[in-house]
């Protein structure tokens, strides 16, 4: 197996007396499609918020590339720039257009042309299906369009692994196909990902891996046709059993 | 003969409503109009203070005003990000700041730096602009400091995730995402403190001021002295509504604005 991209490893998380993360351990690797499913309250945005450091874990490491983010002398705004996120709520920069909003990192932190960032931001645009919306404010586009702005602004960095922390939780359902189409191409380009989600047919159909979460650790994980089709937990299957009978 | 709640309320109305058309007549028939309209509006008396009054007084209030806001503005920012510091002297610094410059009034300010600081130290203000512009500065910035740090808290948090997520510091951060968007939330609120302002400049005339320096007020008050009529001030007052007025007016049309986007 090649060099992972993420690895997470006896990772612990308490929020004061709350503890959230009760050692994770978990590699992705290149190209790797890591679904992490489970009840809420079980940590897995925690964990994602981890990977890039919006948390601090009170215990264990966390590697993306050869950068060690939970080392203290690690430039931590550089790394970030190879880990794109996305968020629930989308956090589009409401102030600026949709082309500045793809743009604003790529010159301020990469240090782009003015050129240069405005042609890739197009290129991304374009590749969300989004192109006629570059001069729009986040407040004229629908949910489904607003995520697939952050989508193309994350991607804007060339980030090495893309976090997506529920991203489709927020959206109308007849808008969540289109996000999931988007992620599931950039799955089929071969980006690394690390996915939480309530989306089962995603992860069945799309991850290389499915994680089980629940109380702060890795319940289960595997293969998407095991851990969903044939789990061998039974918190597993409860889980799975609830999720389905709605 | 009983009457229904609703005739009881408009017998209320309309006693109400007749109350007061007597005391305005009796007001109209009792007062001497020509002895008030004499002491307080006297026409030539009001040509008198033009152009002067604008030239110069209306001049000075505007440069104090101005300065003010600008000297406030920078320094209530720099409180205000001191005070949401994750450094902790910052924050108490700030929050010291803001306490005493909000808790003690402009006027005993404006005497202390004015006089105390000259007669205690020897130390002469180099500018007489200086000396009213500074202490107002000072206590401008305390309260714009806690309306910029409501400004900054306003703007949802998830903003700030989202520019660290991309790689930007703390301090690029807040200067491209989050202050300008806590700046549209709090314009109105700010345009408020600048009416504040406008009016506040009116205390500065208790320091001795020079001929040149002399603000609204203190040009109508010396108006008063010297022609033992109150029209002057009455001026000046109409002088400040018309800067404070146009302010105000903005200030309610953009609150109907957001009003009306947010529904």
């Amino acid at each position: 197996m090649n060099e992972p991209v993420v690895r997470i490893s006896g990772l612990h998380k308490k929020f004061g007396d709350n503890h959230v993360l009760r050692g994770i351990d978990l590699d992705v690797g290149r190209g790797e499609v890591v679904c992490i499913i489970g009840p809420s309250g079980s940590g897995k945005s925690t964990l994602l918020r981890c990977v890039n450091m919006l948390e601090t874990p009170t215990g264990g490491t966390v590697r993306v590339l050869d950068h060690e983010l939970t080392d203290p002398d690690c430039d931590i705004d550089r790394a970030r720039t190879r880990i794109g996120m996305v968020f629930q709520s989308f956090n589009l920069f409401p102030h600026m257009s949709v082309l500045d909003n793809i743009c604003v990192a790529q010159r301020k932190v990469l240090k782009r042309s003015a050129e240069d960032s405005a042609a890739r931001a197009r290129q991304l645009l374009a590749r969300v299906g989004l192109s006629e919306k570059e001069a729009a404010y986040p407040a004229q586009l629908s949910g489904g369009q607003q995520q697939r702005v952050a989508i193309a602004r994350a991607l804007a960095m060339d980030p090495a692994v893309m976090l997506f922390d529920e991203a489709t939780s927020a959206l109308d359902p007849e808008l969540v196909g289109e996000v999931l189409g988007v992620m599931r191409a950039l799955a089929d380009e071969g980006m690394t990902m690390l996915v939480v989600t309530h989306e089962m047919g995603f992860a069945a159909n799309v991850a290389s891996r499915v994680v089980f979460m629940d109380g702060g650790v890795v319940v289960e994980s595997g293969p998407p046709a095991e851990v969903l089709g044939n789990p061998r937990e039974e918190r597993t299957r409860r889980f799975l059993a609830s999720v389905r009978n709605h | 003969m009983a009457l229904t709640r609703r005739q009881r309320a408009r017998a209320f109305r309309y006693g109400v409503y007749a109350t007061s058309v007597a005391a305005v007549v009796a007001v109209a028939l009792f007062v001497d109009w020509g002895k008030l309209s004499g002491a307080l509006f006297q026409w030539d008396l009001v040509t008198e203070q033009f152009p002067e009054i604008l030239t110069r007084a209306a001049r000075n209030t505007l440069i104090f005003t101005v300065f003010g806001f600008i000297g406030g503005l920078g320094m209530g920012l720099l409180f205000a990000l001191m005070r949401l510091s994750s450094v902790r002297p910052y924050r108490w610094f700030a929050a010291t700041y803001i306490e005493i410059f909000r808790g003690i009034p402009l006027l005993v300010t404006l005497l202390l730096l004015g006089f105390g600081i000259p007669i205690a130290t020897g130390w002469r203000w180099p500018n007489p602009y200086l000396q009213g512009v500074v202490p107002l500065s000072l206590v401008a910035s305390a309260y714009m400091a806690e309306t910029i740090r409501a400004g900054i808290e306003a703007v949802p948090r998830g903003q700030m995730e989202a520019a660290r997520s991309l790689g930007m510091g703390y301090p690029r951060a807040m200067a491209t995402i989050i202050i300008p968007q806590a700046f549209r939330i709090i314009v109105p609120p700010l345009t408020n403190e600048l009416v504040l302002l406008i009016k506040d400049t009116s205390l500065i005339s208790v320091l001795g001021v020079t001929d040149a320096t002399k603000d609204l007020a203190r040009f109508g008050r010396d108006g008063v002295n010297s022609s033992a009529n109150a029209t002057p001030l009455i001026v000046a007052g109409l002088v400040y509504l018309a800067m404070t007025l146009p302010l105000t007016q903005l200030v309610a049309w953009m609150e109907r604005r957001t009003k009306a986007a947010s529904r």
